[in-house]
């Protein structure tokens, strides 16, 4: 391998692989948080956009865990997450949920290089390649926003109930039917900001947006109706035949 | 079950046809119980965005009717809801109702929208027609009445986010469907109509061809409340369109569908929509209109069809559309069609809107099991000609588009005709069900400091997620004169009602303000409040802090704060200065005067005096019938000269009825409720009477013609005189030539007759009955066989009949040659003249308006139409009033109209007379001018200027001087502004008001320091 190795950050669970010694590659570095139910996924977000190549976030194996049950809300939250890489460009291996019990023979280094390999295999990250930087970079920030959207996080946040309890009427949604509800949101909620983050750059049409985002104008338009109902986007002008609009300053 | 009639209706359907005829129903004494399916009224005008011929925003004019039956107290909204069982009989029917649950408690929800905002789940927006989409929790849209949220069940994922942010408390994921059982005297039907499906029709690539639309969806893209905010965009790409072709007749006389009639009313609200579309494109926009015949037949609707060809330039191609493709590439359209001359050709397009036709709602064979009725070939309801509202069941009625394809005005109508008819069957028992409101003696505050009582309103966080609302509170405290000033969540719930009249009686409050959202829809509300409290209910004043403040200022809090002390403070200025009104009051004389003889006029009497009410009826000829008595024979068959006989019948026997023959009416004097009216009788003499209403029925004439040799030529003839020759069997010809539009739509009179076409019709199927070998020839402009009309046009045109079409370019040359009767005529198809000698030519003479109708209308001071008809209050929503208070208009002096038409139009006049009639005294607004005499000039400026005829001149002492007849002013207040010496002043808005208002946004007042 020719290329320098990658970039990873691990968050780690303070109270999971309680080895003396870590033995991890150079290129890992550890951020220590409480649980890696702690791990929001804009933050995960946030550390690609910095540089990052790869992010595990390693916690303990179920059932065991020192908050109850923190790891299995880091698995939906990664969950989303996923969702949300592969439609940055960034892909959904670049990040990794380890969960393993401190039982496990395996150190964490292993785990560490592991890890470490896959990324490297992958190549740089997209971030880094000159023509895709700013798309990508783009990308993440619509992302990170769709991460913090107020519907997004309502999902994340009721999952479980929803999922594995009951919902307001008493029933239980199958995890089939969630996942497909999850997966047009976080779609519709990224193409959103995207079109925000672009528009907010420059007023820009339907045709343009489309173009630059590689999906339907039709698409684009609905999107649109939307996000002007929702406060977030307005007509700015018209040229010619061609609507320009623009993303509206306040939130 | 109650024994005996029950004074209460059930009007079925929400749409503006619903809405009138519950407002006829509850205005004049009877409750109702009105059951829509949809979560709030409104139907299809809701989504219109302009209408035609005059152009007025759809929900504009419609949300005031929405908002009356909304809080009128005899309407109970049933909303979200089916009936599903009818029992008992006429008087006295038992209704089962379900009410689906809306999972929000309608009581506790104040619809601020919260639920919406925070919902995380979409669905498709219905009421946009799936352009855009909608929360899971949602109201259909802004003005929705009730305003009352509902979820989506099938799309809510019972999250709970709406039940922990419902400030409310009012989400309710367990409630069930209930059913209800209603107690009704009679049953309207008004369940109105669904576009037809434009997919049925495959060739024209709708829901697979994204620029292909259907007209309603149009209407949404048209709309600025719609999804793309009134810029006319093709959902392909987002970009507007060039180029829009508009397709006429989709799923409309369609015999492969099997849809053999007319929709009526595509026509009209495609060249409108074309209209509007070329209004809102920027740039350059061409519409192509293709249709088989204009069929703009309506009052003023041909000159509406000039000016769309001449002011916008929209073009107009007379074709058959075979079919539609697209090209991938662009997104456009070819629409591949046949033009007048059979050629074929292929135009390209950016984007094409089908004209759907209107079909019966899906599930209307199920209500009409429930409810016994009968369903016609095209599943709408059954009714007959002679009685256009009535269903196969005693008791039930109809209206609207539910009996047959028709636009608003006609829908409207008949509403009112329904309610007539539902009324007149309960007539006894009117008054019996509705609740009559005590109030408490009113306190005498002229004396007293004003004692100001503010209420600020959060909205729910429609005002105070922007609003620093207690910091306006606190700055309301300040304010002079203020003695109490409170925040709530919402001030409009009942239980803030409850509080302000509490506040009232423990600060001694002697005026009140209301600082929160439009008093539009809530000053009526807050009046009554303050009125169940003592107090005047106009010493009452609001703010609107939402609609012009927090909604506009959503981003800068801190300014949308300012300004909300600001308005606060000016209304608070003005509520000083506010003095006590009186509602005047003025008592009803229960009679009734019907101008006219006709069908109209003898069925709008009939009407009258089914109801109770005694009617005089003035007829200028020596015998009842007017036009009807020279029609023979119907297209539909039945027989109009029995019909006629009938009615006279009627009419003569019911001692309700005082009949005038070969009399007039020479004067008319007074207002609403005590007119005074001298007639004429036949022996010379003069009667006075005294009567609430007049009721104008004068009927029209046919015109002579000057064209086409009538009159020099024995073989050139009118419709009516071939129609006396077949009825007298002196018919006898092989060859005849019928030409269209004679004496109509031309430069002397621009509009349609409307009836022409059909008795044209009518008489070719009766030639050819009479002899199926006679040749005939229709030489027609437009065939407006509109409705279900359409099917005979069709017959005829299948028993041989030849429809040839001719333009004004080219019309037909009639001579006589020799004394042999020609007729040249160009041919479109041969390209080329045909020439003929036919042994009878018919005009079809138009139908004009009365001659005597400029007389009429003076007498009654109101106006006429350029045309010389009379000029109902609004030509969509009050197609039977006068803009003058107590006088009506119905059948052919209103327009040209067919016999069913004329009897709705009839029906409705009675029923809009009825609810004045049925008052003993009419309550009129307290915001109403008065005229200081000593200042007054009289010099009639005010009288001159009154819209509403509400100013008369007296003799006072010497002296003429203006005054105000109360009952008449709606408080426009332009008299006071033309008053040369400032005579006049309106109450409520006094020029010290308002000075008061203005001093006090414009400059800070003292505030007082606490």
């Amino acid at each position: 391998m020719e290329s320098n190795p990658p970039k990873i950050v691990c968050f780690m669970c303070n109270w999971a692989f309680c080895e003396e010694e870590m033995h991890v590659p150079y290129n890992v570095n550890i951020v220590r948080v409480m649980c890696v139910g702690r791990m929001d996924p804009a933050l995960v977000l946030e550390t690609f956009a910095n540089g990052a190549d790869g992010v595990m976030l390693a916690g303990c194996k179920p059932p065991d865990c020192h908050f109850v049950d923190g790891n299995l809300h880091s698995e939906r939250a990664v969950k989303m997450l996923k969702k949300l890489l592969v439609l940055t460009g960034l892909g959904a291996e670049r990040v990794k949920l380890l969960l393993v019990s401190p039982m496990e023979d395996k150190g964490f280094g292993y785990y560490a290089k592991e890890f470490s390999e896959e990324i490297w295999n992958l190549g740089d990250c997209p971030l880094k390649k000159a023509e895709l930087a700013s798309t990508i970079k783009a990308n993440i920030d619509a992302a990170k926003n769709a991460a913090s959207a107020f519907r997004l996080r309502v999902l994340l946040g009721r999952e479980e109930e929803l999922t594995e309890f009951m919902n307001a009427y008493g029933e239980k949604i199958s995890e089939e039917e969630f996942d497909a509800l999850l997966d047009e949101i976080v779609e519709a909620e990224f193409i959103r900001y995207k079109i925000y983050h672009l528009t907010k750059a420059k007023p820009c049409s339907v045709k343009e947006l489309a173009e630059t985002m590689g999906i339907k104008p039709s698409a684009v338009l609905r999107h649109i109706t939307n996000m002007r109902r929702k406060g977030m986007i307005a007509l700015d002008r018209v040229e010619g035949y061609t609507p320009l609009y623009k993303a509206l300053e306040v939130r | 079950m109650a024994e005996g009639k029950v004074g209460a209706v059930l009007v079925v359907g929400g749409g503006v046809a619903g809405i009138q005829a519950a407002l006829d129903l509850a205005d004049s004494g009877f409750k109702v119980y009105m059951v829509d399916q949809s979560p709030s009224i409104g139907g299809v005008m809701a989504q219109l965005d302009k209408t035609f011929p005059t152009n007025d925003c759809s929900m504009c004019i419609l949300a005031p009717k929405l908002v009356a039956a909304g809080r009128h107290p005899n309407i109970s909204l049933i909303t979200n809801s089916e009936v599903l069982g009818l029992s008992g009989e006429v008087g006295n029917f038992e209704v089962k109702v379900r009410k689906r649950s809306r999972y929000i408690n309608e009581e506790k929800c104040n619809g601020c929208g919260l639920c919406a905002q925070k919902c995380p789940v979409e669905a498709i927006d219905t009421y946009n027609k799936g352009l855009t989409d909608r929360s899971a929790v949602y109201v259909e849209f802004p003005q929705a009445v009730p305003l009352k949220f509902k979820i989506d069940r099938e799309k809510c994922i019972g999250c709970r986010t709406c039940q922990e942010v419902c400030k409310a408390n009012a989400v309710e994921y367990d409630q069930k469907d209930s059913e209800i059982v209603l107690n009704v005297g009679s049953i309207i039907l008004a369940p109105g109509f669904e576009p037809f499906d434009a997919r049925l029709k495959s060739e024209y690539g709708y829901g697979r061809y994204q620029n292909v639309v259907t007209s309603i969806e149009f209407e949404r893209i048209l709309s600025a409340s719609g999804p793309y905010a009134g810029i006319v965009l093709r959902p392909s790409d987002g970009e507007i369109p060039r180029k829009i072709a508009f397709v006429q007749c989709v799923g409309s006389r369609d015999a492969q569908l099997g849809n053999n009639y007319c929709s009526a009313a595509c026509c009209m609200y495609s060249i409108k929509e074309a209209i509007i579309a070329k209004e809102h494109v920027p740039t350059k926009l061409d519409c192509t209109i293709l249709y088989m015949d204009i069929r703009a037949y309506g009052k003023e609707f041909d000159a509406y069809y000039k000016r769309a060809q001449e002011e916008y330039g929209i073009r107009f191609v007379r074709s058959r559309v075979a079919s539609i493709t697209e090209d991938p590439a662009t997104g456009n359209l070819l629409v591949h069609y046949v033009g007048e001359d059979e050629t074929p050709r292929i135009e390209e397009f950016d984007m094409v809107v089908l004209s759907t036709g209107m079909q019966p709602p899906k599930n209307v064979e199920k209500l009409a099991e429930t409810l016994g009725i009968k369903l016609n070939k095209y599943r709408f309801c059954q009714t007959n000609i002679f009685t256009p509202l009535e269903t196969s069941k005693p008791g039930v009625y109809v209206c609207g588009a539910f009996s047959s394809p028709k636009d608003i005005p006609e829908s409207v109508a008949q509403a009112s005709a329904a309610a007539a008819k539902a009324m007149a069957i309960i007539a006894p028992e009117r008054g019996k069900l509705i609740s009559v409101k005590e109030y408490p003696t009113e306190k005498d505050v002229s004396q007293e400091e004003p004692r100001i009582g503010v209420f600020i309103c959060h909205c729910g966080i429609n005002i105070g997620g922007i609003v620093n609302v207690p910091e306006v509170v606190e700055y309301a405290k300040k304010l002079p004169n203020v003695v109490y000033a409170e925040d709530n969540l919402y001030t409009c719930s009942d239980d803030t009602q409850k509080r302000i009249r509490e506040k009232i009686e423990e600060y001694k409050l002697n005026r009140v303000v209301v600082a929160s959202c439009t008093p539009r829809t809530h000053e009526p509300l807050f009046r009554e409040t303050v009125r169940e409290a003592g107090l005047n209910s106009y010493l009452f004043e609001m703010a609107n802090i939402r609609d012009q403040c927090s909604w506009v200022h959503m981003h800068e809090p801190k300014e949308a704060t300012e300004k909300a002390k600001d308005l606060v403070r000016s209304v608070v200025a003005k509520a000083r200065l506010l003095k006590p009104l009186k509602n005047p009051t003025v008592n009803v004389t229960p009679v009734g005067l019907v101008i006219g003889g006709g069908v109209s006029g003898m069925t709008a009497a009939l009407e009258l005096a089914n109801q109770g009410f005694e009617v005089h009826l003035v007829e200028r000829e020596k015998e009842l019938g007017g036009h009807l008595r020279k029609i023979y024979y119907l297209l539909e068959g039945e027989d109009p000269q029995k019909h006629l006989q009938r009615l006279v019948k009627a009419v003569m026997k019911n001692n309700r009825i005082h009949v005038y023959l070969g009399a007039e009416v020479t004067e008319v004097s007074g207002f609403v409720g005590n007119f005074k009216a001298k007639i004429r009788l036949s022996n010379g003499e003069e009667k006075q009477i005294e009567h609430g209403i007049v009721i104008v029925a004068t009927g029209a004439v046919e015109y002579k013609p000057k064209e086409y040799l009538y009159g020099e030529d024995p073989r050139v003839v009118t419709q009516h005189e071939l129609e006396e020759k077949i009825a007298k069997g002196e018919f006898n010809a092989e060859k005849v030539v019928m030409i269209q539009c004679v004496g109509a739509r031309n430069e002397e009179r621009p509009n349609c007759a409307r009836i022409c076409c059909g008795q044209a019709i009518k008489n070719a199927l009766k030639i050819k009955e009479l002899n199926p070998d006679t040749e005939v020839y229709v030489l027609y402009k437009d065939v407006r066989s509109y409705g279900f009309k359409e099917e005979y046009y069709r017959e005829a045109a299948a028993k041989g009949v030849l429809f040839i079409n001719y333009s004004d370019e080219r019309k037909p040359k009639v001579k006589n040659e020799g004394g042999k009767l020609k007729v040249a005529f160009w041919e479109p198809v041969l390209k080329q003249e045909v020439q003929m000698e036919p042994d009878l030519i018919v005009l079809s003479a138009a139908t004009i308006p009365n001659p005597d109708n400029k007389h009429i209308a003076e007498m009654l001071k109101v106006p006429l139409t350029k045309d010389g008809f009379f000029l109902e209050a609004h030509m969509k929503l009050r197609p039977v009033d006068f803009q003058t208070d107590g006088v009506f208009l119905c059948g052919m002096a209103h327009s040209p109209k067919f016999i069913e038409e004329s009897i709705s139009q009839a029906c409705a006049a009675a029923a809009r007379a009825a609810t004045i009639l049925s008052k003993k005294a009419l309550e009129m607004e307290g915001i109403v001018a008065s005229v200081d005499e000593d200042l007054c000039s009289g010099c009639r400026i005010c009288e001159y200027l009154c819209p509403y005829g509400a100013i008369e001149m007296l003799e006072k002492e010497g002296k003429t001087v203006a005054h105000v007849i109360e009952a008449l002013c709606k408080g426009c207040g332009v008299c006071g502004t033309a008053c040369p010496t400032k005579a006049i002043t309106l109450g409520h808005f006094t020029n010290e008001e308002i000075l008061a208002q203005v001093r006090a946004i414009l400059k800070e007042m003292e505030v007082a320091t606490a």
